[in-house]
């Protein structure tokens, strides 16, 4: 009997010592147990074309996780069942489990769709947890996955405007202080500590419905012409804002795996090519206004041209040309002529003062400068080719920036990705009279006898220039292999967009700039006008249907 | 009877005491269990996280043991005594049956499947083995002299080591010590418990080599709970956890978070005691014990009044037991003693613990009710 008082005794010393004097330790171990603190994720802004269309946007997804300590214990038909709903190997899990059977962490599956999440849930696996995660989606998959660019699944931007905007989309995580159970399990929130801050909405200059046209046109070109890759960017003439910018070969930012890194390239922006022709209505309007040569003027050529102990040729001799002739045949002979009048100080400042060599400031991360030689170090040969195109490199986006001079009546305007009201960073570059000439010659570039009839549109008068250069290789310029470009405006009248369209080695026969890309700029220009609403200059060609009144 | 019939009259006329008297069910010991068998729904319900269908399987359980109670309260104790090697034989006919052939269920073999039910024949063992030496020294002078000692010791040891080898350790553990509760109240002289204490002690050594792994792990656990938190510490440091944030007066019913979030692992069954100390905190603790301490009490005093050595000291034995099972699971769970599989008498939910109990009970009451009043 005293025995087992004695042993009650020692029962009730110890629950005085735990229930008296440990009651506030062990308490807070408890609480400590419970009580935790876990992280909330912010939403990522989106990422809106200039109407608000969304190209990117977060939705809130599951990734699933597992304690594999706990899931030893679970049936093993619904862990399969489990790998079949996400997807996974059979037996990957068990295997999960063998590998490390001291681990409590592991994810299984990341960014799963709450559908599926929810039939796992089902399951009431143990060991087995759920986190609310932000997955971002692309609505318009590879029509503008060059631009938009992806983010990694820590939900963090890596290519294009993603990773560039990357600090105003991504918010400030939040923390929430939480209540767990015995299996970590989250049952119910105390308190937020930290509300999460959403990242903020990028709104893109973008218009997706030309974006849209321009990505069709350019992909069935390249496939049509059997071209390596393709690049087209269309401007707004107005303020600088890029409206569409596209690059060929695409890819889907949702469904990306295994993909090449090529593929990722927003060609656009980050390859260069020599604009070739391209240039020569530049080289025009300078001469014209440094009175180096007069509106009038005729040029005399023979097909060639002896500069120092080379020789600049054209495709045909022209004999005599006047200024809009020489546009028109694109004769690099005589734009030679007006460019070795002029000093090289004076023309190298008007590429520069275009902008070539020089990243556009559009804001887009890694895009190139591209190249353009100090005149100090110009031979006079150099300064006869770079009159036509060759000797420099230029993005699509740059050329396009360049040609908004001549559209704009001589403003230079800047690039921006970004919706805005208006250009604040413009500049003039030609006078007005001069770009307005040198657009009328353009004009005639489009003419039936021009090189780009092709890129002629119903209704709107068309100013553009084509440009076929040999691309170059180690050792020299290659044999049939061409980069074939055409830049144009419209309505030339008051020009309200610009088009570069690029097609980088066509190998299906054609090859010039007037057959290959004045098509796809035709078709995109036409379309863009319509989807803008621009009034139409030139009535005499509009379809029949448009031009009657409704009665 | 007549003296009976006398002393009756005194008191206040009870229909209920009069039925309970006609079935042989001693007033004081039955109310004490009602008692508790009212505290373990009151904790059930909150610890098995308010689930309805717990209660009702273990009113069906606590409903068949005091049936089984009232049908062993009947019997005369003459009969227990008369077929007490019998049993006991059998008993041990059955551990060996369940070693041999017993299904395997928990990595431990425990059960007999008959077909229809389950059964434990350690649960039976657990009271045919101080039945066995109960008479075995009843039919010996007292006190024992070596030579019984010593049978009654191989008596106990034989179901000891063959529950252990299931294994069982909680068990086994109460079936040795009802085998001793039985010596002890023999009049076992305290030179010679001393001598058994000190020769367990030196078989330690033996004892940790037969071990199961996860028994040494245990008692690492026990030493230093603290060395594998997330691990083998888990159950105990959980427990204090639960227990310590009980407090003087308890979080109140249906208050415990630590069970009711899972983080008490067996809140149910044997770390129900956890549950009810952070729910009623000391006090509760301290009604619980001297409720406890009541059952033990009437316990005893029934083997005080036995008229038999046999009655006595099986009486004192089954007593001895309850006590047994209350000190260990409670010091269990309050981290004075090793993790051992013992339920909290009474309240923990399941086992079929709880009919053995009470069909021990069952024999206390045939032995108090049965005794041959001698006139005053």
């Amino acid at each position: 009997m005293i025995f087992m008082m004695s042993c009650m005794a020692i029962l009730v010393g110890r629950a005085v010592d735990l229930q008296v004097l440990n009651k506030q330790f062990l308490k807070d171990q408890g609480d400590m147990r419970q009580v935790d603190d876990v992280s909330v994720s912010a939403y990522r802004g989106m990422i809106k074309d200039r109407n608000g269309e969304p190209l990117a946007i977060s939705t809130p997804v599951q990734s699933i996780w597992v304690n594999p300590r706990e899931l030893k214990s679970a049936p093993k038909d619904r862990v399969r069942q489990m790998e079949k709903l996400l997807g996974l190997s059979d037996g990957k899990i068990t295997g999960l489990l063998k590998e490390d059977s001291n681990r409590q962490f592991a994810y299984i599956a990341r960014r799963v769709n709450p559908g599926y999440a929810d039939q796992v849930k089902e399951l009431k696996l143990p060991g087995v947890f759920f986190e609310r995660e932000f997955k971002r989606f692309y609505p318009t998959g590879g029509v503008s996955a060059h631009l938009v660019g992806f983010t990694n699944v820590d939900d963090i931007g890596q290519e294009g405007l993603e990773a560039g905007y990357e600090k105003v989309l991504k918010g400030i995580p939040g923390s929430k202080r939480v209540i767990r159970d015995g299996r970590r399990r989250i049952i119910d929130d105390i308190e937020s500590i930290k509300e999460p801050v959403s990242g903020k909405n990028l709104d893109l200059s973008i218009d997706q419905r030309i974006q849209y046209l321009a990505y069709r046109e350019l992909q069935l070109a390249v496939e049509k012409h059997k071209a390596k890759s393709g690049t087209l960017v269309v401007l707004d003439a107005k303020n600088g804002e890029v409206l569409a910018a596209v690059s060929q070969p695409s890819f889907n930012p949702n469904t990306r795996k295994n993909l090449k890194e090529s593929l990722y390239r927003n060609r656009a922006m980050m390859d260069v090519f020599e604009p070739g022709s391209t240039v020569k209505p530049f080289v025009v309007a300078a001469a014209l206004d440094g009175g180096y040569v007069h509106p009038g003027e005729v040029f005399e050529t023979n097909g060639m041209l002896r500069v120092g102990r080379r020789l600049v040729r054209d495709v045909h001799n022209y004999g005599t040309m006047t200024l809009t002739e020489v546009l028109k045949k694109s004769s690099n002979v005589a734009v030679s002529q007006m460019a070795l009048k002029m000093p090289p100080k004076y023309f190298w400042g008007l590429y520069d003062k275009l902008g070539f060599g020089k990243v556009t400031g559009a804001g887009f991360p890694g895009e190139v400068s591209g190249s353009l030689l100090d005149y100090d170090k110009w031979h006079v040969f150099e300064q006869a080719t770079l009159s036509f195109g060759y000797g420099l490199n230029v993005t699509a986006l740059q050329l396009a920036r360049a040609y908004t001079a001549l559209a704009d009546d001589g403003i230079l305007h800047s690039v921006s990705l970004l919706k805005r009201d208006e250009d604040e960073d413009m500049r003039r570059v030609f006078s007005t009279k001069t770009a307005r000439r040198v657009r009328m010659m353009m004009e005639s570039v489009i003419m039936k006898d021009g090189t780009a009839y092709e890129a002629r549109v119903d209704g709107y008068r068309v100013a553009g220039k084509t440009g076929t250069a040999k691309k170059a290789g180690p050792g020299g310029y290659l044999d049939k292999t061409y980069q074939a470009v055409f830049a144009g405006m419209a309505p030339a009248s008051d020009p309200r967009l610009v088009i570069v369209v690029m097609i980088d080695e066509p190998s299906a026969g054609q090859y010039y700039g007037g057959v290959v890309s004045a098509p796809v700029f035709s078709k995109v220009m036409a379309g863009a006008l319509r989807v803008l609403g621009v009034a139409p200059d030139k009535e005499d060609t509009m379809p029949i249907l448009l031009t009657q009144k409704p009665s | 009877m007549k003296t009976e019939t006398r002393r009756e009259q005194f008191q206040p006329p009870s229909a209920l005491g009069n039925i309970l008297r006609k079935l042989h069910i001693d007033i004081p010991l039955f109310l004490t269990l009602v008692l508790a068998s009212m505290v373990s729904f009151v904790v059930l319900y909150s610890a098995g996280s308010q689930d309805t269908g717990i209660l009702i399987r273990q009113a069906a359980r606590i409903g068949l043991a005091f049936t089984l109670m009232t049908v062993l309260a009947h019997i005369n104790p003459y009969q227990f005594k008369r077929y007490s090697a019998l049993l006991f034989g059998l008993g041990i006919m059955l551990l060996i049956a369940v070693l041999i052939m017993g299904q395997i269920g928990k990595g431990a073999q425990r059960w007999l499947d008959l077909g229809f039910f389950r059964f434990q024949p350690s649960e039976m063992i657990k009271i045919t083995t101080p039945m066995m030496i109960a008479w075995y020294l009843a039919e010996h002078s007292l006190p024992p002299k070596w030579k019984q000692l010593s049978i009654a010791g191989v008596l106990i040891i034989i179901p000891t080591l063959l529950i252990a080898k299931q294994p069982d350790l909680g068990t086994s553990l109460l079936v040795a010590s009802s085998g001793a509760g039985v010596l002890f109240f023999a009049g076992l002289s305290w030179r010679f418990i001393l001598a058994i204490i000190a020769s367990l002690a030196a078989l330690t050594p033996v004892v940790w080599h037969l071990m199961h792994d996860y028994q040494r792990g245990r008692v690492l656990t026990f030493l230093n709970p603290e060395a594998d938190p997330m691990g083998r510490g888990y159950h105990i440091i959980q427990s204090k956890i639960a227990i310590g944030s009980g407090g003087i007066y308890g979080k109140g019913w249906l208050g415990s978070t630590q069970s009711e979030l899972d983080f008490l692992p067996e809140s149910s069954t044997d770390f129900i005691f956890a549950v009810f100390a952070e729910e009623f905190g000391l006090f509760g603790c301290l009604g619980l014990l001297i409720l406890y301490l009541l059952i033990i009490g009437r316990c005893l005093y029934i083997a005080s009044q036995a008229q038999d050595t046999y009655s006595r000291l099986l009486a004192g034995s089954l007593a001895f037991t309850f006590f047994v099972y209350v000190f260990v699971n409670i010091g269990m769970v309050i981290g004075i003693l090793p993790v051992v599989g013992v339920p909290l008498p009474l309240i923990s939910y399941g086992g079929t613990s709880i009919v053995t109990l009470l069909a021990g009970f069952g024999i206390l009451m045939s032995i108090h009710t049965h005794r041959k009043l001698l006139p005053n």
